[in-house]
């Protein structure tokens, strides 16, 4: 089984699929000789020429836009949005546009646009470069919202993600572009809307997505020597839900905390806990518990990003808190 | 007159049938009007009344295959690339027989069968989808040209800058169409832009410019077919100014209280395209009447259709969200 970094992972997922269907191409800012901002479209410009790996103008509404009208004539683009924080610079296209064409045309279109974006904090990029809004676009029918974690994980669901006849927000987080781990030799598509259970437990369900899966991870092993027994969930795609995934899980361990990078107020985690007493009230021996952002900007100082976003202590605390209910 | 305009390429038959699109949407529309104002119509309208000429002859000249996307003003745009009125005024209705099967509205009209991409609500929100239609084309070796509607209104807005900017750049094979009514609902041209000639700003990305008057229908088609065909040799977009009128307010049942009415009525006199070219046609009154009468009765069965056709189930508006 080949290593693949995070990053080596989506690159290998766009080569392949690029490679079988000339309907597959790339745009975005500075993402052909520099290889993208995080690297990860590195080498492809030289086997795809620049044509298919299309530098843009610093121009997101454009970039976008552009994005549905290929697909609309169904073509496969994948776009790139340097940082989340730049998809509000598109969210018009986004929101009225790729996420609506399918239905205010009562279905004659599809809009096959993957709209790839990166965030994340940990390394002091301020207010504008490091935001997690997925909960922005959760929030908006027709589209489809993916959040990988894991290499092999990012590699399957971005492969689902060009080939769904859906527009998907495709979610990397910045700092696991560094993370490796050994993948199936040949790409494993991984369905939109399947979950997936990184460890097994018996006391609490952690809902962790992105960074945060591996934070909980890190508490699930301390939380192991204190005698609790943590699951942790990963949605994986979080729009659609995989219910199903998620009450399974609740039942088996009667305790939820929820877990993302992005602010707790109003975030994914709100839906999920709302979802959850929906569904799964009767099999709660707690309320549930959630970890996320405080409600601020994420600010410079590396001691204050440091304060605000979670991390695994915070997992910890949370699934002492919703253990100690009893 | 006829015949010096048919040695310049167009048939006097052509004109004729000109004459006859540009009627057939002038009397949808004022059925329209007429109809929401009976309390039929749900939603709100917003009628071309005055600007057939631009529709009729933009889509008279492009190809099939050719694709466009159009703008909250859009039964026009909608009629003259073909749509069956019975299929418009159903999707007026909200039925499933609409062009849209209900999901749309006036607002909303598609038919992707002949190129109609979908009318946008947003001002110049179905810009930047034309540039990447253009691309896929151009992507493809494909003889195909995408065609944006859009008004002087939306000259202002990012969206319009970004396209024609990236369209420019990428030389993709596209045509944008500025409907120039003057007005961006009831704010003047004057209020809502520093310059008076908004041509410049497509000048300003280095693309090609070509003007027509748009109250004159045989001119907006042939310079129409010149920016296509421009687009489609691959020599880049073209950004097609057309000067028209509103003769009409912004939506159905505007009072216009922002408007000169003196200086309204005297376009509606002198600047009305169908009496325009009813003059050059030379036509005579029975011949027109007969045109009339024709296009009246397909309106009109086409309120008897779309009254008699399918209302959708409450329960289809959670269908379609998905592909």
């Amino acid at each position: 089984m080949p290593e693949l970094s995070y990053r080596e992972a989506v690159r290998d997922a766009l080569s392949q699929a690029m490679r079988q269907d000339e309907d597959v191409f790339v745009m975005g800012e500075d993402i052909a000789e520099m290889g993208g901002s995080m690297g990860v479209t590195a080498g492809m410009l030289d086997e795809f020429g620049p044509d298919r790996i299309r530098n843009t103008p610093i121009s997101e509404i454009a970039i976008v836009g552009a994005g549905i009208g290929a697909a609309m004539q169904g073509m496969r683009p994948v776009v790139e949005v340097m940082y989340e924080d730049f998809l509000t610079v598109s969210m018009e296209q986004i929101v009225n546009q790729a996420a609506k064409h399918r239905y205010m045309s009562g279905g004659q279109l599809k809009v096959p646009l993957t709209i790839r974006t990166q965030g994340g904090a940990g390394w002091s990029p301020g207010a504008q470069h490091a935001q997690q809004v997925e909960a922005w676009f959760v929030h908006v029918p027709g589209l489809k919202v993916v959040f990988a974690s894991t290499p092999a994980d990012v590699r399957g669901l971005l492969w689902s993600a060009i080939y769904d006849d859906n527009p998907v927000i495709f979610f990397e987080h910045r700092t696991l572009y560094g993370l490796k781990e050994e993948v199936p030799e040949e790409l494993e598509p991984i369905p939109i809307g399947q979950s997936r259970v990184h460890r097994e437990g018996s006391d609490v369900t952690v809902v962790a997505t992105g960074r945060l899966v591996h934070e909980a991870l890190r508490a699930a092993e301390e939380a192991e020597s204190d005698g609790i027994s943590v699951e942790v969930w990963d949605p994986r795609t979080l729009q659609p839900l995989d219910l199903d995934g998620l009450v399974a899980s609740v039942k088996k361990t009667n305790r939820v905390v929820v877990a993302h990078e992005a602010v707790t107020r109003m975030g994914f985690g709100a839906e999920i806990a709302a979802v959850v007493g929906e569904q799964a009230f009767d099999w709660l021996d707690a309320p549930v518990e959630r970890v996320g952002a405080k409600f601020a900007p994420l600010p410079f100082a590396p001691v204050m990003e440091e304060y605000v976003v979670p991390h695994a202590a915070d997992v910890l605390e949370a699934v002492k808190r919703t253990v100690a209910r009893g | 007159m006829a015949k010096v305009e048919a040695k310049r390429g167009l048939s006097e038959e052509r004109l004729r049938e000109f004459l006859r699109e540009m009627l057939l949407i002038r009397r949808f529309e004022e059925k329209v009007e007429e109809r929401f104002r009976a309390g039929e119509l749900p939603g709100f309208l917003h009628v071309a009344i005055g600007q057939e000429g631009v529709a009729v002859g933009v889509c008279q000249a492009m190809d099939d295959g050719d694709v466009f996307a159009s703008t909250h003003r859009a039964h026009g745009h909608t009629l003259a690339r073909g749509t069956h009125p019975n299929a418009v005024m159903a999707e007026l209705y909200g039925k499933m027989e609409g062009c849209s099967h209900g999901y749309g509205g006036s607002m909303h009209l598609y038919d992707v069968e002949r190129g109609n991409l979908g009318a946008n609500a947003v001002v110049g929100g179905g810009l930047p989808a034309i540039t990447g239609a253009a691309l896929s084309f151009k992507l493809r070796g494909e003889s195909r040209v995408a065609v944006a509607f859009f008004g002087d209104g939306a000259t202002n807005i990012g969206t319009f800058h970004e396209s024609l900017n990236l369209a420019q750049l990428w030389q993709v094979p596209a045509v944008f169409v500025l409907e120039d009514n003057h007005w961006a609902e009831s704010t003047p041209e004057i209020q809502h832009s520093p310059i008076r000639d908004l041509s410049k700003r497509a000048e300003a990305f280095g693309m090609k410019v070509m003007k027509a008057d748009g109250q004159d229908v045989e001119e907006v088609h042939r310079v129409a077919s010149r920016a296509l065909k421009h687009a489609r040799d691959g020599k880049g977009p073209v950004f097609l100014h057309v000067e028209t009128e509103r003769l009409v307010g912004h939506y159905v049942g505007d009072p216009q209280v922002y408007r000169d009415k003196e200086r309204l009525h005297e376009l509606q006199e002198t600047r009305d395209p169908i009496t325009l070219l009813r003059e050059k046609l030379s036509a005579s009154d029975e011949e027109f009447e007969d045109a009339d009468r024709e296009v009246q009765e397909l309106v009109d069965a086409s309120v008897e259709f779309a009254k008699a056709a399918t209302d959708p189930k409450p329960e289809d508006a959670l269908k379609n969200v998905y592909a």
